[in-house]
């Protein structure tokens, strides 16, 4: 539970720093900002209070039950978070360990979410860090208020509080002759306590909600339109908002002319500022304002994807701590006295998230009071964007996110939020802004593109021996090898990114298990060992080996022989407390060179199964959505313009490209639960690519390996997607 | 601007609105009938579908001057007397999404699909399906729901 000695947490940081770069906070600080001191305080209360008045931005996690948990007349349970509900199904899994500790059952408990005038502050939901952090501050809390519950009822039996128990929502004498609902015993009140004391929690093994597959909350508002996106909020008098953009990046304005704008029927041109928008009565109108604005731009020469890798290998950012995050033996002496070595390198291009809701916002302002309607990852950290934006009080802003058209780590920051707010203010009326496809392919951010330099030895028999890893811009997450090698150099560059990027499902996992599990897989070729022997021989975490090996057997690996038209390859990996294994079997046509995935087997261990379905569907979707990297997504650009800015230009993964998926969950009881939303897609391309590899003998060393078009300044590969 | 009354879910409504404005715009801002979706505005990703008389349709690509004459179902329509459609109730029991922004499109395609297919092959689902995008990557357990309608139909569902 203690932050401090979590591995992960470098990763967390590079998460938190990239849309915001710039913004410095302590180390200590971000242990706070990760919602951990509640808990570092139950166990070290001393040091707790040491460091109280220490918080980032005054931020302190609510210490009151009341803070988080309600408990109704009727017995319904309203459990409150920051944190949001993207797609990833914690609205489920929350409320399953709420029941879990209260000991009510799983219907009777509603989260309220993402609300920051209702619920205690979060720094942002990504990092998978809501099952590891929010579920056990939730459950501290349920635990705490069953305890509360049972010592109202003792009191008001006059009785001692260990002759009762609490169970199916009601606390009971042992000897079971008389009972009080846990809404008869609040009747709606708060609940007034301050924790002090480390409450025991339920382990797993006797879990009776969490750890079962609960159908998704209020699923059905889904199938039937009812559920309200951020994009379908409506206000009374509510008018419509769009934004002028530059015509590329880093663009200055040489000229502007909105005279034909204003003179449309209905249009307001608000300018303030760099900002030029406007209001109308209706989305069409607006649209239509914009367009009649006359805009000259100047956009100065930038790079291109044409000179993208050797850009980022000579730009490195400065002021960045730039030593090897790992650094152990000699890779030098040890590469010398290798008998295997392989040097290659590795790329990845930037990508785009492109949630199915693009950014979209409604402002209200009332006095100085406003309130905002938005899709994003950070409500807290949006209602600080907006209080800096209008120089007001984070006070007299609230920000509400309703679950949204999800995010895969591109919502954490509020543009649309901003410029609704900007356009209400000024129209004196609540406003709806929503980015059109093309302005989210293009002022969102992106998934940083990366070099990845690896060089590495083995012996004949299969030991490795040195192992240098270089990423240049794509970040640190799971940089570090999970095999054993004694000699290692593992160092994250950072560079000066050409376009804005930021989080992405998994990070630069994603990046580093491919370029990694790539390298195995040519090793494992030069030493003439088939690719399972090779991992298993140099792999002594058991995690690893264990969901390895239950990929394999479900695969049936030992029996897969590729040939030119058939590849089966394998790769593992971990990180933010997955584990992760994938096998994939595709298909080349002779003819027509198209590369097919047909199956994918992956195995999964994250500690104990919260929700067996919900697991799976994330593991199903990260798949998915791995294969859309893996092959063929890529953003196009050239000189500050996005040249592919629309679905029918940025290729998808679509229902022909699913392959027969198959899921193998390993449940460790015994473990804590990590989040599973991220890392499981990082094992997709290296599976994929070793599998290409293997019937191909081509070994693909750039993401995506098969383009729908030619990368300029990449060699064409004879394969297609 | 111009009025105009539409069809939709069994209902006449009337609606003032420039001739050229989109299905969807209509539907989602002036009838706040906000369960069709807005994903690209080109009809790639198949958010926006809604039925025009039984057939699927991307409704971000017609002006609402030619709807004017035809039955219109969005995913509001499907549900009779507060019982969900075959399909509606096959992706809640296959648990078919994730953020579920996708869910409304991918329903109305199947709908489509299975009045005119009832029985379709594996092919034939992917093919009425593939103009739909799930970002979030269902899609297996969409194909699996869609078969799961097709059963639910075939033992005398809601449609």
């Amino acid at each position: 539970m203690i932050l401090r000695d979590d591995p992960n947490l470098e990763s967390f940081q590079e998460e938190y720093w990239g849309p915001l770069g710039g913004l410095h906070v302590d180390r200590r600080d971000f242990l706070k900002l990760l919602g951990g001191e509640l808990l570092i305080c139950l166990a070290h209360p001393k040091a707790g209070s040491q460091e109280s008045g220490r918080s980032f931005g005054g931020h302190e996690l609510p210490k009151d039950v009341g803070a988080w948990l309600h408990i109704a007349a009727d017995g319904q349970v309203k459990a409150f978070t920051g944190k949001v509900e993207v797609g990833q199904n914690i609205r489920t899994s929350l409320a399953q360990a709420v029941a879990d500790e209260l000991r009510v059952p799983f219907g009777s408990v509603t989260m309220v979410m993402g609300d920051t005038d209702l619920t205690p502050w979060d720094m942002g939901t990504f990092g998978s860090r809501t099952t590891p952090t929010m579920a056990p501050q939730l459950r501290t809390m349920a635990a705490a208020a069953r305890q509360m519950l049972i010592e109202m009822a003792a009191e008001r039996w006059h009785v001692e509080p260990g002759a009762l128990a609490a169970a199916d929502a009601k606390v009971s004498d042992t000897q079971n002759t008389r009972s009080l609902s846990y809404g008869e015993l609040t009747r709606g009140e708060n609940l007034v306590k301050v924790i002090s004391t480390q409450e025991s929690l339920t382990p797993a093994s006797e879990w009776k909600v969490a750890g079962t597959p609960a159908p998704k909350a209020e699923g059905r508002d889904f199938v039937t339109g009812k559920h309200a996106y951020p994009s379908d909020i409506a206000r009374p008098g509510m008018m419509f908002g769009a934004v002028l953009r530059p015509d590329g990046f880093n663009a200055t304005l040489v000229s502007m002319d909105t005279t034909a704008a204003e003179k449309l029927a209905g249009v307001q041109v608000v300018k303030d500022g760099d900002f030029t928008g406007v209001v109308a009565a209706d989305a069409l109108t607006a649209q239509k304002g914009i367009a009649a604005i006359q805009a000259k731009w100047n956009v100065p020469a930038q790079p291109s994807n044409r000179d993208l890798f050797g850009y980022l290998k000579n730009n490195p950012e400065s002021g960045r701590d730039n030593a090897p995050q790992h650094n152990a033996g000699s890779v030098e002496q040890a590469m010398a006295a290798a008998d295997l070595k392989i040097e290659a390198s590795y790329t990845v291009q930037y990508i785009a998230h492109a949630p199915l809701e693009p950014r979209a916002a409604v402002a209200e302002w009332e006095g100085e009071k406003l309130t905002v309607w938005t899709g994003t990852q950070r409500p807290f950290g949006v209602r600080d964007e907006l209080a800096q934006a209008f120089h007001i009080p984070s006070a007299q802003v609230r920000v509400i996110q309703p679950d949204m058209g999800s995010g895969y780590g591109g919502k954490h920051t509020g543009e649309a939020a901003v410029e609704a707010a900007r356009l209400a203010k000024a129209a004196g009326k609540p406003v709806k802004v929503t980015w059109t496809r093309s302005e989210e392919f293009t002022w969102a951010y992106f998934r940083p593109a990366g070099l990845i330099e690896i060089k590495a030895g083995a012996r004949h028999d299969g030991t490795l021996v040195a192992w240098e890893h270089h990423n240049y811009n794509s970040g640190s997450a799971a940089i570090d090898t999970p095999y054993d090698v004694a000699n290692r150099i593992i160092q994250y560059h950072p560079v000066r990114s050409p376009l804005r990027q930021g989080s992405y499902r998994s990070l630069a996992a994603a990046a580093n298990h491919f370029a990694r599990e790539s390298h195995m897989d040519s090793l494992a070729h030069a030493a003439g060992m088939g690719s399972l022997d090779f991992r298993l021989k140099n792999l002594t975490d058991t995690r690893l080996r264990a969901v390895l090996e239950a990929a394999a057997h479900k695969f049936g690996w030992s029996g897969a022989k590729s040939a030119p038209e058939r590849g089966f390859g394998i790769a593992c990996g971990t990180d933010k407390g997955g584990y992760v294994a994938t096998c994939a079997e595709i298909e080349i046509n002779p003819a027509t060179k198209m590369v097919r995935i047909r199956r994918v087997i992956q195995a999964w261990e994250s500690g104990a199964i919260v929700n067996p379905d919900g697991l799976r569907n994330q593991n199903e979707g990260a798949i998915m959505q791995g294969i859309g990297g893996a092959l063929f997504e890529q953003v196009l650009f050239d000189n500050g313009r996005i040249l592919n800015p629309r679905f029918a230009q940025y290729r998808l993964p679509r229902f022909s490209d699913a392959p027969q998926i198959e899921i193998v969950l390993l449940d460790r009881k015994d473990l804590p639960s990590a989040g599973a939303g991220e890392s499981g897609l990082v094992c997709v391309a290296p599976a994929v690519g070793n599998a290409i590899f293997a019937a191909s003998g081509v070994r693909l060393t750039s993401l995506p390996m098969l383009p729908k078009n030619e990368v300029p300044g990449e060699p064409k590969s004879a394969l297609r997607s | 601007m111009g009025e105009f009354v539409l069809n939709v879910n069994g209902a006449q409504l009337h609606v003032n609105a420039p001739a050229e404005e989109t299905l969807l715009s209509v539907l989602r801002n002036r009838l706040n009938l906000t369960g069709t979706k807005y994903g690209c505005g080109e009809g790639q990703c198949g958010a926006c579908t809604v039925l025009l008389n039984g057939r699927a349709t991307r409704s971000c690509l017609i002006s609402v001057g030619s709807a004017v004459n035809a039955k219109i179902v969005t995913i509001e329509g499907l549900e009779t007397d507060g019982k969900l459609s075959s399909v509606q109730q096959a992706f809640l029991d296959e648990g078919a999404f994730q953020c579920g922004y996708c869910t409304s499109g991918m329903i109305l395609s199947a709908t489509s699909l299975l009045r005119q297919t009832p029985h379709p092959t594996d092919e034939q689902i992917v093919a009425a399906m593939n103009g739909n995008v799930c970002r979030c990557g269902t899609h297996p357990r969409i194909l699996e729901a869609v078969k799961h309608a097709s059963r639910l139909a075939a033992q005398g569902g809601t449609r």
